[in-house]
This record gives C-alpha cells, sequence and structure tokens, in this order.
C-alpha cells in the first residue's frame, strides 16, 4: 500500500544520519556541493518537495549530541547550530539578555516551524527575508565554521553573500553563534511588516541603541531584513546620532531628537535595494523600512530609559 | 539511482510500527499510504497551510516537512489517537462540534493536533494567545471565529 514511487514528492537522494559532527564532517568533505546537512529541514524540504533542491546525499545531523543549546563564554554567549527557534522562546535568561530575539520570535514563522527550524540551518539558508541573519548583525555575533581539519570565525556581517548564498565553503558547516554581552545602557527594538502573521517580511528592522554616562548616544546597530539580496547593516545611517544627548528631558522635547531619527531613517532608506514583489513593490518595501527603522529607533531610545 | 530504503520502527499513538521505507518518502504520506492513517490531511506540502500538524515527542510540526526515516524511534500522535478507546471525543473535538467549529473539515486535523497540544501547555489561555497559536492552520470555511471559540470551551471545560 505504500506510495508509488511516481508521485513521491522529493527526489530521490541517499539519506545519511550522521553520529558525530567528525562524521558529519567527513561525508560532507566526500560529497561536497552534491550533499545537503538536513537540520529542521523547514526550508530544504520544501525546496525538495517541489523539486527545486535535488541533493544526492542528505547529511541528517539531528542525532548528533552537542549541537543543541545555548552556553555562556566569557564575555558572549554561544548557540549551538541545531538549536530550535522554540528552544530560544522557552530560554527566558537568553531573550532577557538579547530582547531583540524575544521580540523576533513570533515573527518568525509558525509554532510547528518554530519546533523544528533551528538556528544554524536558518543561517545557512540565508534567506533574505530572514530575521535572525539581520539580528545576528546588530547583535555584532560571529560564527564558528567547521570542515573536517579545519575552523575558522566568520563575522555575521561578513556571511551572507547574496539571496541564498553565504561564504560558507562546501565542505563546511556552521557550527556555532557567538553573541557578545550587551553593553550596558542598551535599548533594543526589533519590528516588522508581513501581510499576513508569520509571512515573509516585507521589511524589518533592528535598532540597538546604547547611551554613556552622561546619556549621550555612544552607539547604535540597525540592521533590517527583507529589504535587500542580503540582510543590511545600516548602521552607518546613524552617525549623525552618536555623541547627541539622548536624555529623558532631551527626547520628551521631542523636536531635536525626532529630527535627527527621521534623518537617520531617510539615510537608511538610501542604503537598501529592495526587489518589490507581489505583496509590495519596491518603493513601499523602502516607505515602510523608513517607517519602522523610525519608530524601532525611538522605541529603542526609550527603552534604554526604561532601563530594558 | 537504486531506491535508498530503510528499516524504520516509529511509535504511532502508541502502537510500535516496523516499515521499510524509501528515505524520500514523507511523514505524511508514510502515515497515510504505509500505515492507513488517513486522518493526517496534506494541503499545500510545503509547510504553509498545517493540514498535516500531527504531534512529535509531543511537540506540533509539519509532517510534510519531516522524512519518515527521520521519524525513527521517535513517538509521533496523530487525529486518530485524540478520541477515547471508547469513542468518546477529546474535549476540543466535543467544543468543535459544539460550535460549528469546523465545515468542510479539511483543516480540522492539523487544528486539533496543534491546539490540543497548546492547551496542554497553556489551559488558561486568552483570545489573542489562541489566534496566535492557531496561525499556522489556514481554514477556508469558518473564517477562524468558531474555532477559537471551541478552544476557549474546550481549554475551560478542561480546567474543570
Amino acid at each position: 500500500m505504500t506510495l508509488p514511487a511516481s508521485a513521491m514528492k522529493p527526489a530521490p537522494f541517499k539519506y545519511i544520519a550522521a553520529t558525530s559532527l567528525a562524521h558529519a564532517l567527513a561525508l560532507k568533505a566526500q560529497h561536497g556541493d552534491d550533499a545537503k546537512f538536513l537540520a529542521g529541514g523547514q526550508s530544504l524540504i520544501p525546496a525538495m518537495n517541489f523539486r527545486l533542491a535535488r541533493p544526492a546525499v542528505l547529511i541528517d545531523i539531528n542525532a548528533i549530541e552537542g549541537l543543541a543549546g545555548v552556553r555562556s563564554h566569557a564575555g558572549a554567549v554561544g548557540i549551538g547550530p541545531l538549536t530550535r527557534y522554540r528552544a530560544l522562546q522557552r530560554d527566558e535568561a537568553l531573550t532577557k539578555l538579547y530582547p531583540l530575539i524575544g521580540e523576533a520570535l513570533p515573527h518568525i514563522a509558525h509554532p510547528q516551524i518554530r519546533n523544528r527550524g533551528t538556528i544554524g540551518g536558518n543561517l545557512s539558508h540565508a534567506d533574505p527575508a530572514s530575521e535572525l541573519p539581520a539580528i545576528a548583525i546588530a547583535l555584532r555575533g560571529r560564527f564558528r565554521v567547521q570542515a573536517a581539519k579545519r575552523e575558522r570565525w566568520v563575522e555575521a556581517k561578513d556571511f551572507f553573500a547574496g539571496a541564498l548564498t553565504t561564504d560558507l565553503q562546501p565542505d563546511e558547516m556552521l557550527v556555532e553563534l557567538e553573541l557578545p554581552s550587551p553593553k550596558p545602557r542598551t535599548g533594543s527594538c526589533f519590528m516588522e511588516i508581513a501581510r499576513r502573521r508569520g509571512d515573509f517580511a516585507i521589511a524589518g528592522v533592528a535598532a540597538m541603541v546604547t547611551l554613556d554616562e552622561r546619556d549621550a548616544c555612544a552607539e547604535v546597530r540597525l540592521a533590517l531584513c527583507g529589504v535587500d539580496e542580503t540582510p543590511v547593516d545600516a548602521s552607518s545611517a546613524a552617525d549623525g546620532l552618536i555623541g547627541q544627548n539622548l536624555s529623558e528631558q532631551a527626547l520628551s522635547e521631542q523636536a531635536l531628537s525626532e529630527q535627527a531619527i527621521r534623518e537617520v531613517a531617510a539615510c537608511l532608506q538610501k542604503m537598501i535595494a529592495p526587489a518589490g514583489n507581489v505583496h509590495a513593490t519596491a518603493d513601499y518595501q523602502r516607505h515602510v523600512a523608513g517607517v519602522l527603522a523610525e519608530r524601532a529607533l525611538s522605541t529603542a531610545c526609550q527603552r534604554v530609559q526604561d532601563g530594558r | 539511482m537504486d531506491a535508498d530504503r530503510h528499516e524504520i520502527t516509529v511509535s504511532v499513538n502508541g502502537i510500535h510500527y516496523t516499515r521499510h521505507i524509501e528515505s524520500r518518502l514523507l511523514l505524511s504520506d508514510f502515515l497515510r499510504h504505509d500505515l492507513g492513517l488517513a486522518g493526517t490531511h496534506v494541503g499545500c506540502e510545503h509547510g504553509v497551510c498545517g493540514a498535516c500538524t500531527v504531534l512529535l515527542d509531543g511537540q506540533p510540526v509539519r509532517s510534510c516537512l519531516m522524512l519518515a526515516v527521520q521519524a525513527k524511534g521517535h513517538e509521533i500522535s496523530t487525529v486518530e489517537g485524540l478520541a477515547g478507546k471508547d469513542g468518546a471525543y477529546h474535549p476540543l473535538q466535543q467544543a468543535m462540534h459544539d460550535h460549528h467549529g469546523l465545515q468542510c473539515g479539511y483543516c480540522t486535523p492539523g487544528i486539533l493536533m496543534t491546539m490540543t497540544a497548546f492547551l496542554d501547555e497553556n489551559a488558561s489561555p486568552s483570545e489573542d494567545e489562541i489566534r496566535e497559536a492557531l496561525s499556522g492552520n489556514l481554514c477556508r470555511c469558518t473564517g477562524y471565529q468558531n474555532i477559537v471559540d471551541a478552544v476557549m470551551t474546550a481549554a475551560m471545560r478542561m480546567r474543570g
């Protein structure tokens, strides 16, 4: 009674359940671009069901011990590649430390997808509309990348080469996302617009603002998703804010800071090249990105003062 | 290429099944065609509609986005396992019946599996929380309101 082969969705492949990271990397070294790692499968399996992806070999990494979980290092947090979104969502210590992650997670697909989808799979897939790549950039994250006989670190901002294209070589796996500890007096905000809940972003903005002890703006991080071929680091759009007084009083007097934030958004709009799609024209995406950047920056400033 | 076949043993609704299957067989097709459990529906087969939602070790997942071979050694729950042995409906099934929470019924098994797992974790959900939890299941008949009402009622009845 089994399904006839002619009715099966994916093209044939050889399935291998890797038993260790070394095993998985040895297989990838052997098969190169003909092989794909299978983590959560929430992007890869749909592509295979459509036969847009036809890997000859699937290396399932789900049974490998030690690839999932969150570890604290000195001054940083390391997140394993097999960590599922749902596990992050349930990790209150992590989402408190990095509110950007907690705020973005509800925008990432749906509960059923978050139960399976992994952060390593997401980052390696490099969908331009995806939230986590932009957040990794905003947080100044870096990735540990491993092959059978070597290892290297890549800054998140240098990792994404194009739509669905990364710096990963055919024999490499992303084995850790490392996030530096947030600086004191930092406020952050993630905002996204999509046509439907959980759908691909028309535009998404991650903003982080850090103040010094005299309430002067010390650093701004701004990263966007869904508005270009890769996530965009637009932090330099906010160079004009550095050194400005963003105290509660300055914010309540509004005029200066509102104007300054509007200028950041206008500058950011020139840094992106949205493609437009059936849901939104490129002009609309650029408009939304600017509006979200203004709102996210204002909210992040307010949150520094509120202490969150 | 010769078919790549694997032997797997899977627990579905508490019963162990051992089958020899091709690696590219989706879990949804395995349940429907190899085990004859056609209560798990397939709609889009690319992870959008939610009709094929089953529980993997208690957590709702899309069975069209998993290979059957990946379920080896895991526990799957499907809509066939929801009612009691005496045929009594699960409280959510009863509430869906009472509130007219289904019309054509195509999306219903996926919604039942998603929302029973949700109610296990959240015994007193708000309407907003229910809508958020439902966001990954498409229904083209009901407009969702009756489903939301049914989940609210089921939650109330299950709290006792």
